[in-house]
């Protein structure tokens, strides 16, 4: 199931020029003028601008006319679009196919990358709140063909996500324009009622072919997925890797492989020479259809061995499909880090008593997320759930370990409340309720007396948890607690014991 | 002379046949004691055999959270050398609790899946990679096919595994059969009261069941708590055969 991401930045000229080092002033509305024929038009005008009537395509005459207290600058075409690559290049670290979609947009492949950054929506709203925090507008949308993203990001609602299955409804109330037709073509089809892409897509196709020719039923295609996209992932020079053209196209899995440790032994050459470690490694593959399939892996330390290379991406290569041929190869080393002699050779010499996790980390990472394997260090709290922190999986050892207590092996984060019968209200209680049983409560340790932790908030001021371990009839063994606060006390079951 | 030729050719034989059982695979890597010296001597390798897969299921209400059987893995595995990898679906453990059974934070990686169907496979990761002491996942499904690859992964590399079954629903789960060596449920049993009537809560005390093993018949004991370490013993007022012959009966039946 392919998940593509459009994102449009809708001012992005100005956003482009305002980053500049020779950027203008930013207390006046800026617009960008484009020379048609005799006349100046408005390219782009950004916020400020758009607020005071500015859009673009009124000349600018008008537009000073309008406020005369605006900057003009020409467009900068070249510029604008070289700055996109590289926009485009800062994009790869969501997924392994992003391209620049000119003239003012990206286009992200992240069909199985979408697990490794929180989910859907927690995705498209990374992006945008990052290019946000640099100043550049953008909307987002998903779906599962980049045409459907490309209308929905620039005519559905903010950061709209299609489920599979979803683009016809998704789209049906979008204008044609959301088609990526010309102006004329939209313009043609509003002259036979026909606004929505829904209606056009209802209209019989034969009708629409004869026409105008195949570029409406073409984007209709295109946008339900019916006729293939092409996405050429960006590579800029920045990024070391190495390329293999292929005489006969490759079809086997094991071809790939020998491709792969080909490639490494290439691009660790290239790294060596620059000191430099792979942290972040795509392997793209250009079938003979054009169609790119590509893979991704990190690695927890950065690394120029190819064996290991080769390792990460392991099985993985299995789950390409050659089609009818893979005609290039591109390993490409998207984030690196300085990586001396001197820290590969301490690292092979500390070996002997260690076992270097490096490997296992990175192969859970790329499964599951390089945020969800982790070790845990003890934090000074006294409250329980906020005793220990994260940390990376090969944080170096702190050395450190807790010394309370009797503590749970089970806890519940937040604390589940449980009613309670107890003879006096400092007593342990003799009875609790919790997730539909009722528990007789035989023996009982405590209090062990916490406080809240004020510091952190003043809510806390007046909190105290009286800690019981408490054992049942049954043999079952609880950590429960008392929290008294300004307007009484109430009863929490936070662990349980083996 | 030459009785001890003869038993040279038996033990040879003996080697021979045990390398056939297991496919003709793998080597033994030894047990792992449980530091209770009457069990372990009850267990073809002395104790839980090492390269190995283990199954574990908490008795009763703790078939859902464990408790018990995450505290007894953590401390089997505190005993080996090296780190040991934690899967598992939510975070739910407390690692200051395995921390006192011994198991020292800086030697424990948690891999926190999020969803079930990357639990197994990161297990099998892990399984992969020579130098852990083991590997403990928390599953609720695994089945024949998946825990012979398990078992061979582990008898490749050395890396103990143990799988805690965890059943969300009401009653034991149906468990079927799988490649696992030994599948052990632990059930917490009331602790002794104090001395003299002191009011407390007395030593752990668990029954510990040995529900199928290869190469050694089911048995049963019940075992307390020495002290916070997750260390254990026979417990001392029970030295309890009936219970162990009944286990068998219903076992046989």
């Amino acid at each position: 199931m392919r998940r593509v991401v459009s994102v449009w930045l809708p001012t992005w000229p100005t956003d482009r020029l305002r980053r500049t080092s020779d950027a203008p002033s930013p207390d006046k509305p800026l617009v960008v003028a484009e020379r048609q024929g005799s006349r100046r038009l408005v390219f782009a005008a950004d916020a400020a601008a758009q607020e005071l009537g500015i859009r673009p395509g009124i000349t600018v005459a008008l537009a000073q006319a309008m406020h005369p207290d605006i900057t003009v600058v020409e467009a900068q075409p070249e510029a604008d679009s070289a700055a996109l690559e590289r926009l485009a290049v800062w994009a790869l670290r969501y997924a392994p196919l992003a391209a620049p979609d000119p003239p003012d947009g990206l286009i992200i492949d992240v069909s199985g990358a979408v697990h490794l950054h929180g989910g859907e929506a927690a995705l498209l709203a990374d992006i945008v709140r990052r290019l946000a925090r640099s100043s550049v507008a953008a909307r987002a949308a998903m779906a599962e063909t980049g045409a459907a993203a490309w209308g929905l990001a620039r005519f559905g609602p903010a950061g709209a996500i299609v489920p599979p299955g979803g683009v016809a409804a998704a789209v049906a109330g979008l204008p044609t324009a959301a088609l990526r037709l010309d102006a004329a073509t939209v313009a043609a089809l509003g002259e036979l009622g026909i606004d929505t892409v829904g209606e056009l897509a209802a209209t019989p196709r034969v009708s629409l072919a004869l026409r105008f020719g195949p570029a409406v039923t073409g984007a209709l295609d295109r946008l339900f997925g019916r006729a293939p996209e092409f996405l050429e992932p960006v590579l800029s020079p920045s990024i070391p890797h190495a390329r293999l053209v292929f005489g006969d196209p490759l079809m086997h899995a094991t071809g790939l492989a020998i491709a792969l440790d080909k490639l490494a032994d290439a691009l660790c050459a290239d790294l060596e020479g620059a000191g430099l470690g792979a942290r972040q490694l795509d392997l793209r593959f250009r079938r003979v259809d054009n169609q790119v399939a590509a893979l991704r892996v990190g690695a927890a330390r950065a690394t120029r061995d190819p064996a290991h290379i080769a390792r990460l991406f392991g099985e993985q290569l299995e789950t390409i499909d050659p089609g009818f041929g893979i005609e290039a190869a591109v390993l490409a080393a998207i984030r690196v880090e300085q990586l001396s002699l001197r820290q590969l050779e301490t690292r092979s010499d500390d070996e002997d008593d260690e076992v270097d996790l490096a490997p296992l980390v990175d192969r859970i990472s790329d499964r599951i997320g390089g945020a969800r394997v982790y070790r845990l260090t003890p934090v000074e709290s006294d409250i329980p759930e906020r005793s220990a922190r994260l940390v990376p999986a090969l944080a170096p050892p702190s050395g450190r370990s807790w010394d309370d207590g009797p503590r749970p092996h089970r806890l519940f984060d937040p604390p589940q409340p449980v009613e309670v019968l107890a003879l006096l209200p400092d007593h342990p209680p003799r009875f609790y309720a919790w997730n539909g049983r009722r528990y007789q409560v035989v023996q009982a340790d405590g209090p062990e007396s916490l406080f809240g932790e004020w510091w952190i908030s003043d809510a806390e001021v007046f909190h105290l948890r009286d800690y019981y371990k408490v054992q049942d009839a049954d043999g079952g063994r609880a950590w429960l607690f008392r929290a008294t606060g300004p307007d009484g006390f109430r009863w929490f079951i936070q662990g349980l014991f083996a | 002379m030459r009785a001890s030729g003869h038993d040279r050719v038996l033990d040879d034989l003996r080697d021979r046949i045990a390398h056939l059982e297991r496919g003709g695979r793998s080597r033994r890597h030894g047990g792992l004691a449980l530091g209770v010296p009457e069990i372990d001597n009850y267990l073809p390798d002395a104790g839980l055999a090492q390269g190995a897969l283990h199954e574990l299921i908490g008795g009763g209400p703790d078939v859902a959270h464990g408790a018990s059987a995450a505290l007894f893995a953590a401390a089997v595995l505190a005993r080996a050398k090296g780190p040991v990898l934690w899967v598992l679906k939510a975070r739910d453990l407390f690692a200051p609790g395995l921390a006192a059974a011994g198991l020292h934070p800086d030697r424990l990686i948690y891999a926190e899946t999020g969803d079930e169907k990357h639990v197994l496979p990161v297990v099998e990761d892990g399984l992969r990679h020579k130098g852990l002491a083991g590997v403990i996942a928390e599953s609720t499904r695994l089945g024949l096919t998946t825990s012979r690859r398990l078992q061979l992964a582990a008898e490749v590399s050395g890396v103990t595994a143990i799988v805690i079954h965890r059943w969300r629903g009401r009653g034991e789960p149906e468990l079927g059969g799988t490649a696992a060596v030994t599948r052990w449920r632990l059930t917490a049993l009331p602790a002794a009261p104090l001395a003299d009537g002191v009011p407390g809560v007395g030593d752990s005390r668990w029954r510990l069941e040995l529900l199928r093993c290869r190469g050694a018949e089911p048995a049963l004991w019940t075992v307390e708590a020495c002290d916070e370490t997750g260390r254990l013993r026979l417990a001392s007022d029970l030295a309890d055969r009936s219970a162990e012959a009944d286990v068998r009966r219903a076992l046989a039946g």
